[in-house]
């Protein structure tokens, strides 16, 4: 991977943040845009901008074209089997509140449970929680190790021939722990539940195949892997996803309208009510082609050698608390002894180090780590290990200046 | 951005209030209880106040953050201790001005330390730890 060519396709990069050079490291929350990216969007507006699925003018094709061609990419990059099992939503949230309130809703009743982890972001705790307040079903937690991994044995042991959903994190945006989708799905299969992923730590950064994990739902955001923000896809089985209920009703999903009743178009467009997405979806099309042509498997690769740095690097550290498995994704966690996480990101920021302080969207799993907030230092194909010595010595500097005022 | 700004941001005073909070605590007798919290970052803090007679007879506080919000929640209950809830009030409308950078009359008030936290203004993403606490003594003389 020629990191010096990767950097060069994302102009931001190229900055002094308070008179030092930018240094991002808070890709988790979202990443950097390359410019193919940028002009895809770009190019879209000043050319091919027009509604999508009307009209019948060469403007609507174009965009209609493009959008149906982004699909496709999403299809082929997670191995769906059709693009009807591609639906297009604006982030990881929307996705995983689609599934809740229309499979959730509909097939679940008092006495159902609902497995989920303790490592789960906000998104993929509440939407459940308010299922559970619908339909009468019970929530229930596969424990965490001392580390912040599951094993097999407490997956065994909560779901329960009761379970009807199990909804897991493919990764966590905190621990950077990487759960055991496929061997979780079978277990759920085996007791006749559904198994529902967050995959937006995931997609990003590693290959997955929806088919070879044999998920039913899988979610993911287009913002953390290159493209804009305000898109995101949704993958269901087409299986499931036919005898759902949207759950927008509008223009754009519909089949046939009458005075008392309509109907609904078919896959994947019946959840897809109102204008779409059109240029988020091509953004995202045009990231995948970005990401294809360096490879998921060379920036799963890259990631985890700058992540392996950065432990060592960071183990020099007098006084560092470090969350999160032995082996994780490109991402760590952790606090300075005695400094509240948003005073070091105040100081790295003076470094021109960004990073993230606070709860992470995960505040059940802070209460688990006994604390109220972390700092979080997140890597992605354009980081590179003098990325990793700048936060060293910005964490050196925060140490020195709370330690002098102490 | 430099070092001296940071300097500016946590100087001393601020330092000393975080290290050694004044008023952490609560009553034993019944007091106003004010919950607040910043979801964004996970900062807590609960608030206790004495108030009789429109008057703020003492404060304590509980709860988590950072350097800034706790320094904060320590000299804002030294601030209104024994002021007249008006007064209190029209302080944390003026507290609330300076975070804005706005030029603020201090004349007819003691700030005292407060004053140290002039430099939060300079880090917007800082100003609602800053003004964390003295939300929750609004909300809880709005209660009253």
């Amino acid at each position: 991977m020629d990191i010096k060519a990767i950097r060069s396709e994302f102009p931001i990069l190229d900055q002094q943040v308070n008179g030092k050079p930018l240094v991002y490291l808070d890709s988790s929350a979202t990443s950097q845009k390359p410019t193919p990216v940028i002009e895809a969007v770009n190019s879209y507006y000043r050319l091919n901008n027009s509604n999508v699925h009307r009209g019948v003018h060469t403007l609507g094709t174009r965009a209609t074209d493009q959008y149906e061609g982004a699909r496709e990419k999403v299809r082929a990059f997670v191995h769906a089997q059709s693009t009807e099992e591609i639906i297009f939503t604006r982030g990881t949230t929307t996705a995983i509140n689609t599934i809740a309130y229309s499979y959730g809703n509909a097939n679940l009743s008092d006495g159902d449970e609902i497995v989920l982890t303790p490592m789960e972001h906000h998104s993929n705790i509440i939407p459940w929680q308010q299922v559970a307040k619908t339909t009468g079903a019970t929530l229930k937690y596969i424990p965490l190790q001392s580390d912040g991994t599951i094993t097999m044995e407490d997956v065994q042991a909560t779901i329960t021939s009761n379970t009807k959903i199990v909804a897991m994190t493919h990764v966590s945006n905190v621990l950077g722990t990487i759960n055991p989708i496929k061997e979780v799905a079978k277990i759920a299969h085996d007791h006749g539940a559904i198994m529902v992923v967050d995959g937006a730590q995931a997609v990003p950064h590693m290959k997955v195949d929806v088919q070879a994990l044999d998920c039913d739902f899988y979610a993911f955001s287009g913002h953390k892997m290159c493209a804009p923000t305000g898109i995101g896809v949704l993958y269901g089985k087409k299986a499931l996803l036919e005898e759902m209920e949207p759950v927008e009703f509008g223009g754009e999903m519909i089949d046939f309208v009458d005075l008392y009743d309509s109907t609904w178009k078919e896959l994947p467009w019946k959840f897809e009510g109102g204008t779409p997405i059109i240029a988020g979806a091509i953004g995202l099309g045009a990231a995948i082609d970005f990401l294809n042509t360096i490879g998921m498997d060379n920036i799963t690769e890259h990631e985890s050698k700058l992540v392996t740095y950065a432990m060592q690097q960071l183990a020099t550290i007098d006084g560092i608390d470090i969350y999160g498995p032995e082996k994780r994704a490109g991402l760590i966690t952790f606090n300075l002894v005695d400094v509240h996480p948003h005073d070091t990101a105040t100081v790295l920021d003076a470094e021109g180090v960004a990073v993230r302080a606070g709860h992470h969207c995960a505040q059940p799993l802070m209460k688990w780590l006994q604390v109220t907030a972390t700092a979080r230092a997140s890597f992605y194909l354009y980081n590179t290990t003098d990325d990793v010595d700048r936060l060293i010595s910005a964490l050196q500097r925060a140490k020195e200046f709370f330690g002098d005022v102490f | 951005m430099s070092f001296d700004n940071l300097d500016t941001l946590y100087r001393q005073v601020i330092m000393d209030h975080y290290k050694n909070p004044r008023n952490r605590g609560s009553f034993d007798e019944e007091s106003l209880t004010i919950d607040m919290n910043n979801p964004t970052c996970g900062d807590r803090i609960q608030l206790h106040l004495l108030v009789d007679d429109d008057i703020v007879k003492d404060a304590k506080f509980e709860g988590e953050g950072c350097s800034i919000s706790l320094s904060s929640a320590s000299m804002m209950t030294q601030a209104v201790k024994g002021k007249s809830t008006k007064e209190a009030l029209k302080m944390s409308e003026t507290f609330s001005d300076m975070m804005l950078g706005k030029e603020v009359d201090t004349s007819d008030m003691e700030l005292g330390d407060i004053e140290a936290l002039q430099g939060v203004a300079k880090f917007p993403a800082r100003i609602k730890c800053a003004t964390l606490s003295w939300k929750a003594m609004e909300k809880g003389i709005d209660k009253e």
